[in-house]
């Protein structure tokens, strides 16, 4: 069962692996992702700009909803004995851990693909907006195409 | 009904929710942001470009052709950019 939390305050990854294996034996693989907040502008025109903080808004029951939905889609399309997606909201800075997926599996290949479908989904569903702040002001991040294509590829035409 | 704004949705209309009256015959989500878009230049502004607005209804994604009804909870944002 993949547990989803979202959270202002930071969260400690050797802590969440250690729950996820609580003394259990039948884990072979335990992949994890961790998303942290760049020291530069993710926009196009401005790209290279150094960013002094970034704010992370977002929708909370829909995005509590969503991220369990793709919590539920992971666990029907792989194998996994287990699982913790946790996303921060809130003022944070350059270096600061905003994402947390860590995916427990038997085998190597379903917690790689898990881990990486619940990533790909969660930014093209999870109802969150990042709005930098730099010095030349601060302004919302766009959407990214790539990020749309690479979710459409776990799509099943 | 109540209408939820998030990201620089909010900031352009002004606030982050309001409860409105749903007036006869409006239906669905095509019809509720053609009359939201009639109440206002900042509403206008934001609903301009269709294709740059999600819309949510009771925290699902919904298309312009989903029924909305009074007891909803209806959000518009922009393309989501978290992770």
């Amino acid at each position: 069962m993949i547990e989803v939390r979202i959270q202002p305050h930071d969260f400690n990854v050797a802590a969440e692996l250690d729950r996820l294996r609580d003394k259990r034996t039948d884990i072979g693989a335990l992949v994890t992702f961790t998303g942290l907040v760049r020291d530069m502008l993710m926009h196009d025109r401005t790209d290279g700009q150094p960013i002094t903080a970034m704010t992370l808004e977002h929708y909370p029951a829909m995005a509590q909803r969503q991220l369990e939905a793709i919590a539920r889609e992971a666990e029907t399309r792989w194998p996994l004995l287990g699982g913790t997606i946790i996303h921060r909201h809130g003022r944070l800075m350059p270096g600061d851990q905003i994402v947390l997926v860590a995916i427990a599996s038997a085998h190597r290949h379903a917690a790689f693909e898990a881990a990486m479908f619940l990533m790909d989904w969660l930014k093209t569903k999870a109802p969150f907006w990042k709005k930098e702040e730099g010095d030349t002001g601060t302004h919302w991040v766009a959407a990214r195409a790539e990020d749309d294509a690479a979710a459409e590829r776990w799509s099943r035409g | 009904m109540k209408l939820l704004y998030f990201s620089w949705v909010r900031e352009r209309i002004g606030r982050d929710e309001e409860d409105v009256a749903l007036p006869d015959g409006v239906t669905s989500v095509g019809a509720l942001l053609g009359w939201l878009a009639s109440r206002g230049p900042d509403y206008a502004a934001v609903l301009e470009n269709r294709s740059a607005i999600r819309v949510a209804v009771n925290q699902d994604y919904a298309d312009d052709a989903h029924p909305v009804s009074s007891t909803d909870e209806i959000a518009l944002f922009p393309p989501v950019t978290g992770g």
